[in-house]
């Protein structure tokens, strides 16, 4: 059962960069327009390179 | 530039402080447009590209979302002309007023909500694996080990993640009163409470992940009924700041001065430009037009107007250019007065019982009185006070309001955004659900039914020559008539007429000369000896003949006669009241098979006519857009405007249509009967859900995997079943 000395830290800590990845998202607003995001990726315009 | 042409010397050796000016000038601005036409990706790019195109435009971001399109540009860029680009790409396009939107730019309780949702959900993923452990048979040590993790998981998160209950049950309780949030916050605080003893004490049963799943829950549901509302206040906000408030204010010289309309007084000389609605009462110093006072009369005649002619806010001015002086201004107008008429007639309201108010009228002391009556018998008799604790705080664990808390929200959501889609704007909370009971729609003829715009009705009376010379009067001019008249003759093939010296004489019509001296005039029946008719009409003078009328209709709007026949077929009465002359009325009404309509109806006729309905037992839905239906909104059970309306009606009114077709009023009311059935499915299904397990928590058997199935269980399907709503049928037009 020593195994879960270690299993445990990761499974909280996969969870947690998780958590962080979402507040980031949120932070930086890529909730603000999901119909337009979903919409968007059709659209070949920015494909080469990222708009500027 | 303008350095050089300077007559002091100085300004050219000193060109610091203008290009400080310049500079100043230079700095970009926000530009925010609505353009409702947008709903693709390729929309989108078009949109982006034509307006990046632009010179000064430095970049242009649409939100499909909000239909809006947000432009950063240079000082020099106009609005105006940006609406013309979106035009020409066949995008139609209105200006925001920036300042009015401020609000919902910084979504901050939004924001925060959705943060304390995540954070429970990933808490409840980490307990939840944790307990599994547990449920699946680990002991002793183990388990006690996983509970303290579990504990040290639970703690904070609740503290961060379940504020919003304990504060709304907190200031319920202050206020001597009892809501949902109530036993939420009871059964959270006494689930953390009670495992966190049984945790210390190396109990078998802790029910973190009930606390933490319980929090979850309820926030995805709170979050869901905020988006709702979030969704439609900002849509309101745009429509309040599609009117961009400003007047044209006279100086004592002479000199025009553009200001926001909150800034004029009593006795300011206020210009108002052909097409320009008057944003205050005022008498009429100088110039002669026609006033159109559709919006306040329902009457589609425009009116001539002379100076000292008293004038009220609302009225659109149709030809000459009018110099009033204000007689009052803001909260004054009379525009201002109706809005309070409204606000009485809005407090006269039955004040609505929502569905999810009687829910939680029953629910909340239910659960209280059932939890202390488990806990009295079982504390009296076992003498065992953990026990008695432990299972008062089960009994309130398992009847947890989950499945409450969503059954309402998420199928409001899921039909708010459906009606969305079809351009309909839910303001009111419990508007669906009024809705739902509608069995007569009061419908408002001139802008409702019709689109105010006139079409030519007897243009096969009319030789091509006359025809040719109306069409040449008539261009250039504002008037609704004239252009009506050119509007329909652009297209055709008509001898050429050349003008000379043709003007508009304000107030009375347009005249002319034709290259063979001939004297040519387009007008009023008055002024060119006409015969007065009963609708709308124009008269055409050519040399000494006697004037001959063009006649005009108000054409019906898009989807009008389907939407009657919709409500027809759903068993739904449809009356017409208008403020028009009979004629006109009789017409559309014979046009769209309406059988019950009233012409030269008054206002308060209107919300009389209303009360009646309402007082022989028929629950009304009006829909109109003038102020003179402010009052039957408000008086109606449920009402709708059209977003071209008024701002007093819709304000008075719970949903807005934001497009042009009236076909989503027949789909709405529908749609909401639907919608009402699923709520009250949806509280069978919790009801089941109880009935079920409550027994089982009472006599003391409950397990904490019996309530997180129960929990997850109930709530799924109860959104679930919310879904099936939002489900567009394959076919169906979205």
């Amino acid at each position: 059962m020593n195994i879960l000395a270690y299993l445990i830290p990761i499974s909280l800590i996969l969870g947690g960069i998780g958590l962080a990845g979402f507040v980031y998202t949120l932070k930086s607003r890529q909730y603000e327009d999901p119909d337009g995001d979903a919409e968007r990726i059709l659209s070949g315009r920015w494909d080469n390179h990222p708009k500027p | 530039m303008a350095g050089q042409i300077s007559a002091c010397p100085a300004c050219i050796a000193a060109p610091s402080a203008e290009d400080i000016a310049a500079r100043a000038a230079q700095q970009d601005h926000n530009i925010a447009l609505s353009v409702p036409g947008i709903h693709c990706a390729a929309c989108i790019a078009t949109v982006e590209r034509a307006l990046e195109r632009t010179p000064g435009v430095k970049s242009a971001r649409v939100n499909l979302t909000l239909k809006r399109a947000t432009i950063d540009a240079e000082a020099n860029v106009q609005t105006d002309q940006l609406i013309d680009v979106l035009a020409k790409t066949g995008y139609e396009a209105h200006e925001l007023d920036s300042s009015q939107l401020a609000a919902t730019q910084t979504d901050k309780a939004g924001r925060d909500l959705l943060m304390r949702l995540a954070v429970a959900g990933f808490a409840m993923m980490n307990v939840m694996l944790l307990s599994i452990a547990v449920w699946s048979g680990a002991d002793g040590a183990t388990r006690d080990m996983f509970h303290w993790i579990s504990a040290f998981i639970t703690l904070p998160v609740i503290a961060f993640s379940a504020q919003p209950f304990f504060r709304n049950a907190f200031t319920a309780l202050r206020a001597g009163r009892l809501n949902m949030d109530v036993p939420i916050s009871l059964a959270i605080l006494l689930a953390v409470g009670t495992s966190l003893y049984e945790t210390w004490a190396s109990g078998h049963h802790a029910y973190f992940d009930a606390a933490v799943s319980l929090t979850f829950f309820l926030l995805a549901g709170r979050y869901l009924d905020y988006r709702t509302r979030a969704i439609a206040r900002s849509a309101a906000e745009e429509l309040a700041a599609l009117e961009v408030p400003r007047a044209i204010r006279l100086g004592k010289d002479g000199s025009e001065e553009v200001v926001p309309v909150a800034q004029l007084a009593v006795g300011d000389i206020i210009r108002i430009k052909p097409g320009g609605r008057l944003p205050i009462d005022g008498q009429l110093i100088t110039g002669t037009s026609e006033l159109d006072l559709s919006l306040l009369t329902g009457e589609t005649l425009p009116v001539p107007v002379e100076p000292g002619a008293q004038l009220n806010a609302g009225a659109v001015n149709l030809t000459g250019v009018l110099d009033l002086r204000a007689t009052a201004v803001g909260r004054d107008t009379s525009l201002h007065r109706l809005a309070q008429l409204v606000a009485v007639a809005e407090s006269g309201r039955a004040q609505y019982n929502s569905l999810a108010d009687q829910a939680a009228a029953l629910y909340a002391p239910g659960v209280h009185i059932l939890s202390a009556l488990a806990f009295a018998f079982w504390w009296i008799w076992s003498q065992d006070l953990r026990m008695a604790i432990n299972i008062a705080a089960a009994v309130l664990i398992i009847t947890c309001p989950c499945a409450l808390g969503l059954a309402v929200p998420a199928v409001t959501t899921a039909a708010s955004g459906r009606l969305f889609k079809k351009g309909m704007l839910i303001k009111n909370a419990t508007a669906l659900e009024r809705l739902a009971r509608v069995d007569t729609v009061v419908f408002d003829k001139t802008g409702t039914l019709t689109t105010g715009q006139l079409q030519l009705d007897n243009k096969s009376d009319f030789a091509p020559e006359a025809l040719a010379i109306a069409r040449a009067l008539a261009n250039g001019s504002a008037h609704p008539l004239a252009q009506a008249i050119w509007r329909q003759t652009q297209a055709d093939d008509l001898p050429q007429v050349t003008l000379v010296d043709a003007r508009e004489i304000p107030g009375h019509g347009i005249e002319g000369q034709l290259s063979n001296g001939c004297r040519v005039a387009l007008g009023r029946a008055d002024w060119l000896g006409g015969v007065p008719q009963a609708r709308t009409a124009t008269w055409l003078k050519i040399g000494g003949a006697p004037a001959q009328p063009f006649t005009f209709i108000d054409s019906p709007r898009d989807g009008a006669a389907a939407a009657v026949a919709a409500l027809h077929a759903a068993n739904i009465q449809v009356h017409l009241l208008s403020g028009d002359a009979e004629a006109p009325v009789a017409d559309l009404a014979k046009m769209l098979g309406i059988t019950q309509w009233r012409a030269g109806v008054l206002p308060e006729e209107k919300s009389a006519h209303i009360q009646h309905l309402r007082d022989a037992g028929a629950h009304v839905l009006m829909v109109g857009d003038g102020l003179n239906d402010t009052v039957a909104l408000a008086a109606a059970d449920v009402s709708i405007s059209p977003a071209s309306a008024l701002d007093a009606a819709r304000v008075a009114s719970d949903i807005v249509l934001l497009g042009a077709d009236l076909r989503p009023i027949a789909d709405a009311v529908l749609l909401a009967r639907k919608a009402t059935k699923r709520i009250r499915e949806n509280f069978q299904i919790a009801t089941v859900y109880n009935v079920i397990a409550v027994p089982i928590a009472i006599v003391g058997l409950a397990t904490p995997l019996m309530a997180a199935l129960a929990m997850s269980a109930s709530s799924i399907t109860v959104s679930l079943n919310a879904l099936r709503l939002g489900r567009v049928k394959a076919g169906e037009p979205q």
